[in-house]
């Protein structure tokens, strides 16, 4: 059952091959038995999670069941769940239990889906490699050594691994996409706006999206289609209209114009991931697509933007963390002033310091307008450039990452190294586009992520270019070796 | 040294609006700490704003209400520092794209001048809630309640120069929100409190001295106080030589006094930036002239409506329209009577003067503006002289009846009956000869004075209810 897509598990369901309970006990052992490799999950309520199981059978059972009722789903642990602590990677919120949950997982509930547990992320989703956790880090199931990418490095692993069939994952600035590339698997950001972020604890504001992770992009679009939508509580979410994101998967490829930016090809990409792009897109080219040469002028500046505006939202957005109404609090304080500093000493990490002072920075007096009014100014330009090559072609392709994951502990004291991991998926962000990773093969045993690019509210057209890709190739049936052999 | 001084003032005015600006929470006075805050309020992880639509109706009302610019794209902004009481640790505000813009202000002085202030800006933000020091045992106790409670912030240009032309401009203002109905104007409550920006320099000059902002300062009475001692405090520094040191003061009602609370030169980097939760809030005119359509008459429409379509002195119409309710009322005591003149001295007089005695308000007057004109009526056909009405006026409103209930009850009918009045006359010439012997040798000039010893006589013997004029007419006759 493991080893199955979410399609075809609803189809078990569906169809009384197995019940929820069943499945869900599945996916349980396999996370106690295997998790200590990999520590994908946080916190795992197995009680609560067959209590769901045999609420969603007894639904199924009365038949009006929907695609994901009774279908166990890993969610980060950045979603707000009721009565299940929402830690967000940090010892700050380690004791924050929810007296509410996020929009998403209403969502997911509505439809009777089962929450299996909460999985291990970068602290407040800042990071690239899923070792800035509280809980510790997160390991590749290709291989132990490897980080697994971040800041969704939990949610990634445990598709990957098997220990789920399906997660969610926000996405800031490749927070989807990247660790989706590392673990071999699917993940789409949608458009800024398109999911609710009512409930996700926020990061960057103007940039944080949720999205699915999964085997393929039509599991990723069964999961789209119940998380997407208007919320009236954010009020940043979009009021366009959601589509059936599984209705346009099999649309054929002939006549699409795929823009390939030559600045995502350039020097920084490893030789061995270039190819495994050029493959793929040359498999896309089979079905009918045309490639194009196109431009994103401003990429080099994407970094350096991001890098101001994520921060600056950033460092006001945990200004709520002060030990006042809920989270950790220092011991015996002795007055305001001594509480707010060890509070937020102990509370977070190295890299979050980092950004709440960089954020603080540059928004400081005498620093606002060398700074954040002009890293908006670029953001402007770099979400021109896509305006402006959108008139060219249909969607845009190059690689995810630079390269394949790369070994733990081998950027984790050279931040800029780790910032430059993301130097191909920040710009989508800043943009607000939908953008997914699919994978593309393999370099050294170790997977390789195609990176597309859609139009504002084009998920649908990236989810079916995605998924023919995956009806002409397997990758992303590629399991890693050690979870295939014997009964793994 | 003749010494200018300059006040501008910011007054944080309470929008009535059912729920809080960014969530759905009551914002009811006095409920128990803590019952009136969501988890938005609390800023729980996660929770997002969500604009409260009425409260910019508001404020583009109160736009409108002193003809300024109205923001057609004004851009919430996050104001961020650190206290227990401000949840998230920033307040959204707005900063540089307010929603009311540039207007000017019609305020009406004592001697009945008028000054026009002008408004540099308005804008919306929310509330904090309260840090209650007391009572938690060297802890500090916090009460939610109030955060997020929608606030109108109204900057003025330092166009004032005194402290009665600011409490002036308070009252004014004070006024126009009851009028437009936005806010319930409480300031007991804290529904509508003021920063206080002075400074003095020398008479003539055209540049700013050096400011002190006196915060919170809740009720006229203490503007004006507040005022005079910092006028004083900086005239002394001044006159001594010294200089003012630009700072945050606190207004002591108590010790009358105003202190130092923080220096500017520690000021907080407030890192204003736009609020990436909340859109930009976009209005179009469609929207403006909607809410321009439904506007009421404002103060100073009214005061020159009153002065030209009633004669009234500028003094009596800026009372009389000082409230939309007291304005209403005055407007049908006219319609009842038929005489603005006489209408606005007994608003003004008898039943203002009962109001303030009794500390009530308009709405709980006894007397209706329908009964204070058929009293005036009364005293327009002669029925009664005006001494006897304020008798009336007095048992009316004791709950005694109508004004002709009361007259016929009371037997004040005015002695109009000229052979009643005649054998009045005539038996007070009868007792008063050496008067009238007097009356007689006297020149015209105090002939006019003797005339007045009589008539007292007169209204002595018929208990104030002889028709004066009559009166008058019988003894001119009589007295040659």
């Amino acid at each position: 059952m493991h080893n199955k897509s979410v399609a075809e598990l609803a189809q078990g369901l569906h169809a009384k091959q197995f019940s929820s309970e069943e499945l869900t006990r599945c996916f349980l052992d396999r996370i106690t038995r295997l998790d200590s490799d990999y520590n994908s999950f946080i916190t795992v309520d197995a009680e609560a999670a067959l209590a769901s199981a045999r609420r969603a059978d007894q639904r199924l059972a009365s038949g009006d069941g929907t695609a994901l009722t009774g279908i166990p789903i890993a969610h980060k642990d950045i979603f707000c769940t009721s009565g299940m602590r929402t830690s967000c990677g940090s010892r700050m919120l380690d004791n924050f239990v929810p007296p509410y949950d996020a929009t998403l997982i209403q969502h997911f509930n509505r439809d009777g889906a089962v929450i299996l547990g909460k999985t291990n992320m970068d602290e407040f989703a800042m990071g690239s490699s899923n070792e800035n956790s509280y809980y510790g880090a997160v390991r590749n199931p290709w291989h132990t050594d490897l980080v697994p990418g971040g800041s969704s490095g939990g949610s990634a692993a445990a598709v990957a691994a098997m220990l789920a069939p399906a997660a969610t994952g926000t996405d800031t600035g490749g927070s989807i996409r990247q660790p989706a590339a590392f673990c071999g698997i699917t993940g789409i950001k949608p458009t800024y706006g398109r999911v609710s972020r009512l409930g996700m604890v926020a990061f960057a504001s103007s940039l944080d999206q949720a999205g699915p992770l999964g085997h393929s992009a039509e599991d990723c679009a069964l999961l789209l289609n119940c998380m997407a939508g208007h919320d009236p509580r954010d009020s940043t979410s979009s009021e366009a209209p959601t589509e059936d994101y599984c209705q346009q998967l099999d649309n054929s490829l002939e006549g699409l114009r795929i823009g390939l930016p030559r600045e995502y090809f350039g020097d920084g990409l490893d030789a061995a991931t270039a190819n495994c792009i050029e493959l793929a897109l040359k498999t896309l080219e089979a079905q009918g697509a045309t490639l194009v040469d196109v431009s994103l002028p401003h990429s080099h500046l994407t970094i350096p933007a991001y890098y101001v505006i994520a921060p600056a939202e950033a460092s006001t957005n945990l200004s709520r963390f002060d030990g006042v109404r809920y989270g950790h609090r220092c011991d015996q304080p002795v007055d305001l002033h001594d509480m707010y500093t060890r509070t937020r000493e102990e509370g977070f990490g190295d890299e979050v310091k980092r950004r709440i002072l960089v954020g603080t920075y540059a928004l400081s007096a005498g620093y606002y307008d060398a700074y954040y009014k002009k890293a908006q100014q670029v953001r402007r330009l770099i979400k021109q450039d896509f305006v402006d090559c959108f008139e060219q072609v249909d969607i845009i392709a190059g690689p995810t990452t630079p390269g394949p994951a790369f070994a733990l502990g081998a950027k984790s004291n050279d931040p800029v190294a780790m910032y430059l991991e993301d130097v191909y998926t920040l710009a989508v962000n800043l943009a607000g586009l939908p953008g997914m990773s699919v994978p593309a093969g393999l370099v050294e045993g170790k997977p390789v992520g195609l990176q597309l690019i859609g139009r504002h509210f084009g998920e649908a057209r990236l989810l079916n270019v995605a998924h023919r890709f995956q009806q002409a190739t397997d990758w992303h049936q590629q399991r890693p070796a050690a979870l295939t052999g014997g009964n793994a | 040294m003749p010494w200018e001084t300059v006040i501008g003032l910011e007054v944080h005015l309470q929008l009535a609006t059912q729920s809080k600006i960014f969530s759905g929470s009551a914002t009811t006075f006095g409920a128990e700490p803590n019952t009136q805050a969501s988890a938005v309020d609390l800023a729980m992880p996660g929770m997002l704003p969500v604009l409260n639509t009425k409260a910019v109706r508001y404020a583009v009302m109160f736009g409108l209400g002193i003809g300024a610019e109205i923001g057609k794209r004004s851009i919430f902004d996050r104001k961020n520092y650190f206290y227990p009481d401000l949840p998230k640790g920033y307040q959204i505000s707005q900063f540089e794209a307010p929603i009311v813009g540039r207007g000017d202000f019609e305020i009406q002085l004592e001697d009945g001048s008028t000054r026009s202030i002008g408004i540099t800006r308005a804008h919306l933000e929310e509330d904090a809630g309260k840090s209650l020091h007391e009572d938690f045992h060297g802890q500090t106790g916090i009460d939610l309640n109030r955060a997020g409670t929608p606030l109108l912030e109204i900057v003025s240009e330092p166009d004032l120069r005194n402290a009665a032309e600011a409490v002036a401009y308070l009252k004014a203002l004070h006024s126009l929100v009851l009028y437009l109905g936005i806010s319930d104007g409480d300031m007991s409550q804290g529904s509508m409190r003021c920063d206080i920006n002075i400074s003095l320099r020398p008479q003539g000059s055209d540049t700013l001295g050096t400011r002190a902002e006196i915060k919170n300062v809740n009720s006229f009475r203490f503007v004006e106080k507040a005022i005079r001692h910092e006028i004083e405090r900086q005239t002394d520094i001044l006159e001594a030589g010294g200089t003012v040191v630009q700072e945050t003061r606190l207004y002591d009602a108590d010790r009358d006094e105003t202190r130092s609370m923080r220096s500017k030169e520690v000021a907080n980097d407030y890192r204003y930036f736009p609020e990436p939760d909340l859109l930009p809030v976009v209005i179009d005119d469609i929207y403006i002239e909607a809410i321009r359509a439904e506007l009421p008459e404002l103060p100073p429409q009214k005061r020159h409506r009153f002065v030209e379509q009633y004669a009234l002195s500028s003094y009596d119409a800026n009372v009389l329209a000082d409230s939309r309710l007291l304005a209403d009322y005055f407007e049908s005591v006219v319609a009842g009577c038929g005489d603005a003149k006489i209408a606005a001295n007994w608003v003004q007089v008898e039943l203002l003067g009962q109001l303030n005695r009794n500390e009530l308000d308009i709405t709980a007057s006894p007397v209706s503006a329908e009964a204070l004109a058929s009293l005036i009526t009364r005293i327009l056909d002669n029925s009664i002289s005006g001494k006897i009405a304020k008798q009336v006026f007095e048992a009316m409103w004791q709950g005694e009846g109508s004004a002709d209930d009361i007259i016929k009850a009371r037997g004040l009918q005015q002695v109009s009956d000229s052979g009643e009045l005649e054998s009045m006359v005539d038996q007070v010439i009868a007792d008063n000869q050496a008067q009238v012997q007097q009356f007689l040798a006297a020149d015209d000039t105090k002939r006019k004075k003797l005339v007045g010893f009589f008539v007292g006589q007169i209204m002595k013997l018929s208990k104030g209810q002889a028709n004066p004029q009559m009166v008058n007419q019988l003894l001119a006759k009589k007295l040659v």
